[in-house]
């Protein structure tokens, strides 16, 4: 058999894929790359599935990368393909189609999938959907449209749930139907706001018309209805499955590679399978804020993961190691924005529709929580990834506002007057 | 490649910057026509503090953080500058969260904006530096 040969093979299209394709390119202009996908699109932007159901994006602007990517970058796709399994000893990838290919070295960027609780009687409700994909959004939006006055219930308020929410809203709405949400967590976005953050978000999407179930779950569902576990009961026509996500890790894991929850990889992104790399979703990231090694599932931190690979497999070693979490997101107008973990003394302070609150601890910004007014956050980010002392700035100034006049006028000259020091 | 630097040493906070950043990108003749009684939202900004003051526009990094952060692939970087394609930006503010000096901000119509140099403007330089009274802001290669 006539094996096809690749000097790079990037299995998955996305933002950690993408990554790896520009990482590399920086290094080796010529090396012949594969790159693999289940999804049988160019490559787009996953986050914004929700914005093109509101009408903000479409499919030509929501593309991660202009038309034309794959060539100029040398490019073989194969797209709408998916890999079943990964032969780490002769370095193969073989293909649903049963056709196999050759690589010197393999990105594994399969991101997340949706994780499904096993939940009584789901089988017998006839519209579901996650929210995760673009043809989710699309397969979503038909379900709506061809429902009068569509009542959606969605399980999960966590970004993917209530940015659902949101995409949906208008057309819910103007179609007079409604939408609900359910949470076994008591507090909205549990796993990046506080319970102060977290009540001011809620109250804003309720203010809406969503209605929200929290520190619920369903029993059972029964068709068309769903039964809470206070014994309350639902009736919906639509349901949407938010509930979390998991690392897709079964190909490396299956190969022998070490897998935890995630991918395990050292930092220039290596698995412990020789010749494959892992970045994105998929990998469990050491997270610089906490110490401690856990799922992130942030698209920048993928796509820098997956650069620095790029460029590690293509003999220029890079490590991308001040991964944190962080996130932008906003419903209906309202912004925030947070970064780090919360732990340590708090500051915090709220006024009219915003609020903020600083984590500090040995002399170190941990993390932050905006809302409403978050201009100029990324400075707070900054403190934490660069580990800058906070007895080398103004503490007192930066927690009234992020500004640059609270850092020494040694790091101004040399980040705005180009002095070197 | 030709950047902004400022030095703080020689700027009055006199905001002309502020005012012709917000000009440019008019394109119209004369400042008082377009900016009479207007609410200005410039890129650069001026930071004052007692006698300390500075203006803030984006760097153009090497690293750039918001580029490779960019959940839409709006922003990109070519030749070291690094601009925004507002058709594909969604106001979703993960540039915000990225840039460490606070210079990426919502435009007025909610997509972001940001420094690009004054490259496609008529002028095609940077109009802060160009008019800066005192070579607080200068545009050169270092
Ligand atoms: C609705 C929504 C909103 C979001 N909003 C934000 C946000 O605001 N900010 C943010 O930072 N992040 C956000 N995220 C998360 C962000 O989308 C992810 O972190 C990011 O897409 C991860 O990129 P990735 O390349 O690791 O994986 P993915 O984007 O998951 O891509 C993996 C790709 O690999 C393919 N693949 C998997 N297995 C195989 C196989 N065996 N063979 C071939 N191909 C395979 C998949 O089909 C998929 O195309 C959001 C996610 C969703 C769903």
């Amino acid at each position: 058999m006539n094996v096809k040969t690749y000097k790079y093979i990037i299995i998955g299209n996305s933002a950690a894929g993408i990554g790896t394709v520009e990482g590399i390119r920086r290094i080796d202009g010529v090396g012949s790359i594969a790159v693999i996908s289940s999804e049988p699109y160019h490559t787009y932007s996953r986050p914004l599935i929700s914005y093109l159901l509101e009408g903000k994006t479409d499919t030509e602007r929501m593309k991660y990368r202009p038309d034309g990517f794959y060539e100029a970058n040398g490019c073989d796709t194969y797209l709408g393909v998916s890999v079943s399994s990964i032969e780490a000893g002769p370095h193969t990838v073989t293909l649903e189609s049963g056709d196999v290919l050759k690589y010197s070295k393999l990105m594994v960027s399969t991101g997340s999938e949706p994780f499904v609780p096993p939940f009584k009687g789901l089988e017998s409700v006839p519209e579901k959907f996650s929210f995760m994909t673009l043809d989710d959004a699309l397969r979503l939006r038909n379900a709506i449209d061809r429902t009068a006055q569509p009542k959606v219930l969605i399980i999960g308020a966590g970004l993917i749930g209530l940015k659902c929410c949101e995409g949906i809203y208008n057309t819910v709405t103007d179609k007079k139907g409604s939408i609900t949400v359910v949470d076994l967590s008591p507090k909205v976005l549990s796993s990046i706001l506080n319970d102060d953050a977290a009540a001011i978000v809620k109250s804003s999407i309720e203010s809406k018309g969503v209605t929200f179930h929290l520190g619920q779950t369903v029993s059972e569902f029964d068709g068309k209805r769903a039964v809470l576990s206070d014994g309350s009961e639902l009736s919906f026509d639509i349901l949407v499955l938010a509930v979390g996500v998991k690392p897709r890790i079964s190909l490396v894991k299956d190969a022998g590679g070490e897998t935890e929850r995630g991918i395990i990889t050292d930092k220039y992104q290596k698995t412990s399978l020789e010749d494959v790399y892992a970045a994105g979703d998929c990998v469990q990231s050491f997270d610089i804020s906490c110490g401690k090694s856990r799922i992130l599932a942030i698209l920048p931190g993928a796509y820098r993961q997956g650069e620095a690979a790029g460029l590690t497999m293509a003999g220029c070693a890079y490590a991308y190691d001040c991964a944190i979490p962080m996130n932008a997101i906003g419903f209906f107008g309202l912004h925030m924005i947070t970064a780090g973990s919360y732990e340590g003394d708090v500051y915090t302070e709220s006024d009219g529709g915003s609020y903020k609150a600083l984590y500090y601890k040995d002399n170190l910004l941990k993390g932050y929580i905006m809302i409403g007014n978050v201009a100029r956050a990324g400075i707070y980010t900054s403190l934490i990834r660069e580990k800058i002392p906070l007895d080398s700035v103004d503490f007192g100034m930066l927690c009234k506002e992020p500004a640059l006049m609270a850092f020494s006028q040694k790091y101004r000259a040399e980040k705005l007057g180009g002095v070197v020091i | 490649m030709k950047k902004v630097y400022v030095n703080e040493k020689w700027c009055l906070a006199c905001h002309l910057c502020e005012y012709y950043c917000a000009f440019a990108a008019t394109g119209s003749d004369l400042m008082y026509k377009v900016l009479k009684n207007a609410v200005i939202n410039p890129r650069i900004r001026v930071e004052e503090k007692g006698n300390i003051s500075f203006a803030v526009s984006c760097r153009h990094c090497e690293v750039p953080l918001c580029v490779k952060g960019c959940i839409s692939g709006a922003l990109s970087e070519k030749d070291g500058v690094i601009s925004i394609d507002k058709s594909k930006c969604v106001g979703c503010y993960t540039c915000v969260l990225s840039c460490p000096y606070g210079a990426i901000m919502p435009s007025d119509s909610g997509v972001m904006q940001k420094c690009e140099l004054c490259l496609s403007t008529k002028e095609g330089e940077p109009q802060c530096a160009a008019h800066c009274p005192n070579g607080a802001i200068v545009y050169e290669e270092r």
